[in-house]
């Protein structure tokens, strides 16, 4: 099981931890220039729970994802995680508190190789194991083939179960996914997202899924925020959402 | 036959002097994008310091490791200070900073330690080896000078390779955001990579100086000789640095050497080889075409 | 580290003014293209109003000739191609983004050029005919340069342009039969004609010397210069270049070849730096490799920064502290126990701190901040009135 991080060890509190908040976002303001792309937005992500953020392009969900790791600084609100006060944190200490970010676009580091990156997200850990680094190939067999190969050789789903592999080894309480099934086959991104589903019910991690393909968002999510124009329409169980014909239409796309 | 080699000899010593300043270059562009033109008087002002030392009765040695040590801080410090606040912005802004920084040192240097040519010990003899009846334009001096480089080769492919710093340089400096995100104090690792940089810019700074005359501009050539090797093996290739360095070097050794009075239109040669570079083959001889983007 | 610039002219308001300067950059300090509420006393049309400038510098600079004397007259010539010089290099740099660290090669194409034909045997031919000789010569090399550069941009061009600073004086060198090697040729300056001569005494009654005539002739160029480079950069050229500057894609979608748009404000620069060097050549009395060092080009990069790029006024700015900087603080250095040699060293020191300040603080220049100030005002204000109006 993994170690005990940070003041929660994810496996003893999970079944404590589950329903409560993890992450808390409150009236989140956010503009770059005089284009407001997050305008007051309040969610919480409770722990041992996928919480997904909905909406069309341009909704404002990446952004709101980039200002709670800190590579975009609000204008006005809050973000805390676990309680702490993480809103002016700087980018670098968000993994130490136990939140990874993987970004829009997956972020594998093209001229390095499959092993390197996975190193790489070890790095502020200090001495990892090889052990660690052989559960993520265990769990990921098609990049433990590759393991020497430079990271731009990798196919797109490849390249996401890599950068899923890399958070993980950072040992996260929660972590936060810009559009992973982007670019991806439907049986792929079915994959990526049962193994979130287990991950979740079986090692209490949370999730913040940010993603444009609802449908499948929602089939794997607890929770589901949707966001229009940089504010929060509605935030409901994912099966209420579901249902709603009339919202999905106008908000999701199906 | 005998002036070929001593020509290639001379070409390949002072080649290899090229290389060490175009991968000093290169480490700067690749982790932050900008040419530092300001590397060849940093350099300079590095061998001012050893000269000061050795003039005050200090060895060659410590003077060397002095210089070397001032280059690093040097780096460090006009990264963070000068640089980081341009950083990511126009890249017109960081060019216009490194060049102002280059006429401030250049200037400061004369001011401190005036204009007149002074001559620079070498820490070996500066006398080709004989075999025989014949003299081969190699010199104890240019076997250190070759080592020198080496060994500075080496070391950095080792720190790159194998070590958890040089893995995080790396990551900064092809995926910065990615890297910040993971952990990764960026900042840290671009400030060490110019200090890195500015080591190698000293060593090769120190290394033409020695045998020869340093004045605050001695170094001048030496940065358009480096920018034209890295162009020439690609500002992205820490190889390409290396090879176009040799093949520089060499090149300008044959028009010096071949062609009558050709010492005093190198200088031409270089900017002839450079605008043809950049016309013909713009990425360098070793441009790589992986993907940036993931 | 970097965040996301902050427009200072976009906290004015949401609503921006076409083509206000979006960002504090260095090259992006744009003369506006429309007067919107400009001074409401100058004549509309762009011609008219330039021409009504020319005539009022003109008299100006006469007075200022005619009142200051002989030594500071000799300044103010330097000051003349300095700015010539300057004012090419920032409608290049700042209207069309490409950095040049060569111009003062380009500048002694100029010059050797004046001098060799002032050196002939006999007499010269007249002056305004050995200026264009050494502007199209000048323009020739420009035009190779231009098309070797016009794929380049940023540090490869800075790069490749110091490149030729470093490489051209050397070919003076290499030639020194023709081209007088190390000490240069020297220059047989055209004493004044008797018009000038009477033209003095009508208006001031100085004598009419040497130096009095060479600054007069540098008043002229510049005058011309700066005029023709104004209606160039308010015309559609203009635009052009801005185009090719700020939106390289739109541009070509739009069926603009940028490479020759680039090529072409090489070559109009290039013409200035000649016209520069061969005013130079007048007046400093000689053409010699040692006047057209690295710390030229990077002077003249000096004098456009401050003054903002794509200023022409800021041009000229910082064309005068090139010219009276380096005397004063020559003097400071002395007054703090500097040597002569030591002293001289002050001024190219100065600069190099100046451009790493004004980069870091003020990329716009000393002009270019003024100017977004008003710019950012003026959207302010013009936002305050559109939200009352609609309240």
């Amino acid at each position: 099981m993994p170690e005990a991080h940070g003041s929660t060890s994810v496996s003893a509190d999970t079944a404590a931890a589950r329903g409560g908040a993890l992450l808390e976002v409150e009236g989140l303001t956010s503009a770059y220039g005089p284009v407001r792309a997050l305008d007051g937005v309040t969610l919480s992500a409770e722990a041992g729970r996928i919480t997904a953020v909905l909406g069309a392009n341009g909704a404002g969900k990446t952004t709101l994802l980039r200002t709670i790791s800190g590579l975009v600084r609000p204008q006005a609100g809050s973000v805390r995680l676990g309680g702490q006060d993480i809103t002016r944190a700087p980018v670098e200490a968000m993994v130490g508190k136990g939140m990874a970010h993987v970004p829009e676009g997956r972020g594998v580091i093209a001229e390095l190789t499959v092993d390197e990156n996975l190193r790489v997200g070890s790095l502020f850990r200090g001495k990892v194991g090889r052990d660690e680094f052989d559960r993520v190939y265990d769990t990921f067999p098609r990049i433990a083939e590759r393991r020497d190969n430079p990271a731009h050789t990798l196919s797109g789903g490849e390249r996401q179960m890599l950068v899923i592999g890399r958070a993980l080894l950072a040992q996260p309480r929660i972590l936060l996914l810009d559009e992973p099934s982007l670019g991806l086959a439907p049986r792929i991104v079915a994959q990526i997202f049962g193994l979130l589903r287990r991950l979740v019910d079986t090692e209490g991690l949370s999730v913040l899924l940010v993603e444009q393909n609802a449908r499948s968002a929602l089939s794997v999510a607890d929770v589901g925020v949707v966001l229009n124009l940089g504010r929060v329409v509605v935030t409901d169980q994912a099966r209420t959402l579901m249902a709603d014909e009339g919202l999905r239409h106008a908000y999701l796309g199906f | 036959m005998q002036q070929f080699v001593n020509v290639t000899l001379s070409g390949l010593i002072q080649g290899s002097v090229f290389a060490a300043f175009a991968l000093a270059l290169v480490l700067i562009w690749r982790s932050t994008r900008i040419v530092n033109f300001a590397q060849g008087s940093m350099a300079a002002a590095t061998a001012f310091i050893a000269l000061a030392l050795i003039h005050s009765g200090q060895s060659y040695w410590l003077a060397l490791v002095v210089a070397l040590a001032a280059g690093f801080v040097l780096g460090a410090v006009v990264e963070r200070v000068i640089v980081r606040p341009v950083e990511g912005g126009p890249e017109l802004n960081a060019v216009i900073v490194t060049l102002g920084l280059f006429v401030a040192i250049q200037a400061l240097i004369a001011i401190v330690a005036g204009s007149e040519f002074q001559s620079f010990p070498a820490p070996f003899g500066l006398k080709g080896f004989t075999f025989g009846s014949t003299t081969v334009a190699l010199t104890p001096n240019s076997v250190f000078i070759l080592v020198a480089v080496l060994i500075t080769m080496l070391l950095l492919v080792g720190l790159f390779r194998f070590t958890r710093v040089g893995l995080a340089m790396r990551a900064s400096a092809f995926g910065q955001e990615v890297a910040r995100l993971l952990g990764v104090r960026v900042g840290r690792m671009l400030t060490l990579g110019w200090a890195l940089a500015a080591v190698v810019g000293s060593l090769s700074g120190l290394l033409i100086a020695g045998g020869g005359l340093v004045y605050p501009a001695y170094m001048d050539s030496l940065i358009v000789f480096g920018f034209v090797a890295a162009i020439l093996g690609g500002l992205d290739s820490p190889v390409g640095a290396i090879v176009g360095g040799l093949l520089l070097g060499l090149a300008l050794s044959y028009v010096s050497g071949y062609i009558p009075r050709g010492s005093g239109l190198v200088n031409l040669a270089a900017l002839i080889i450079l605008m043809v570079v950049l016309l013909v083959r713009p990425g360098g001889l070793f441009s790589s075409t992986t993907a940036r983007r993931a | 580290m970097s965040e996301p610039h902050t427009p200072a002219a976009a906290r004015a308001g949401e609503e921006l003014i076409e083509e206000a300067p979006f960002t504090a950059t260095a090259a992006a300090n744009v003369s506006s293209a429309q007067a919107t509420g400009g001074r409401s006393f100058l004549p509309k049309s762009t011609l008219l109003r330039h021409l009504l400038v020319l005539v009022i510098s003109a008299v100006g600079a006469v007075i200022l000739l005619e009142i200051t004397d002989p030594f500071t007259n000799s300044q103010l010539a330097s000051l003349t191609y300095y700015a010539i010089a300057a004012g090419g290099l920032t409608v290049l740099t700042g209207m069309n983004g490409q950095i040049s660290l060569g111009h003062g090669a380009l500048m002694a194409v100029g010059a050797y050029t004046t001098a060799l034909m002032l050196g002939v045997d006999g007499e010269p031919l007249p002056l305004p005919v050995i200026f264009l000789v050494s502007i199209a010569l000048t323009t020739v090399v420009g035009a190779l340069v231009g098309v070797a550069a016009a794929r380049l941009h940023g540090p490869y061009l800075a790069g490749a342009t110091l490149a030729l600073a470093v490489g051209l004086p050397g070919l003076a060198l290499y030639f020194r039969d023709t081209l007088g090697g190390e000490q240069g040729l020297r220059v047989r300056a055209p004493q004044p004609p008797e018009s000038f001569r009477n033209f003095i005494a009508w208006v001031s009654g100085n004598p009419a010397s040497s130096t009095k005539w060479l600054a007069y002739v540098g008043t002229i160029c510049l005058l011309i210069t700066f005029f023709l480079l104004a209606n160039l950069v308010r015309s559609r050229i203009g635009r052009t270049w801005r185009a090719v500057r700020d939106q390289e894609v739109a541009a070509e979608l739009a069926g603009i070849n940028l490479g020759a748009w680039r090529v072409l404000a090489f070559v109009v620069s290039a013409a200035c730096a000649g016209l520069a060097g061969a005013v130079l050549a007048l007046v400093v009395r000689l053409a010699a490799p040692s006047a057209f060092t690295l710390v030229l080009s990077l002077s003249l990069l000096t004098a456009i920064v401050i003054g903002g790029l794509g200023s022409l006024l800021g041009a000229l700015l910082g064309s005068a502290l090139l010219v009276f900087l380096p005397p004063f603080v020559t003097n400071l250095g002395g007054d703090f126990g500097l040597s002569q040699t030591g002293a001289a060293q002050l001024a190219p020191f100065v600069y190099g701190v100046v451009l790493i300040v004004v980069m870091i603080f003020a990329p716009a220049g000393f002009v270019g901040t003024i100017r977004l100030r008003l710019m950012t005002a003026r959207a302010k204000r013009a936002a305050a009135v559109r939200s009352s109006d609609g309240g």
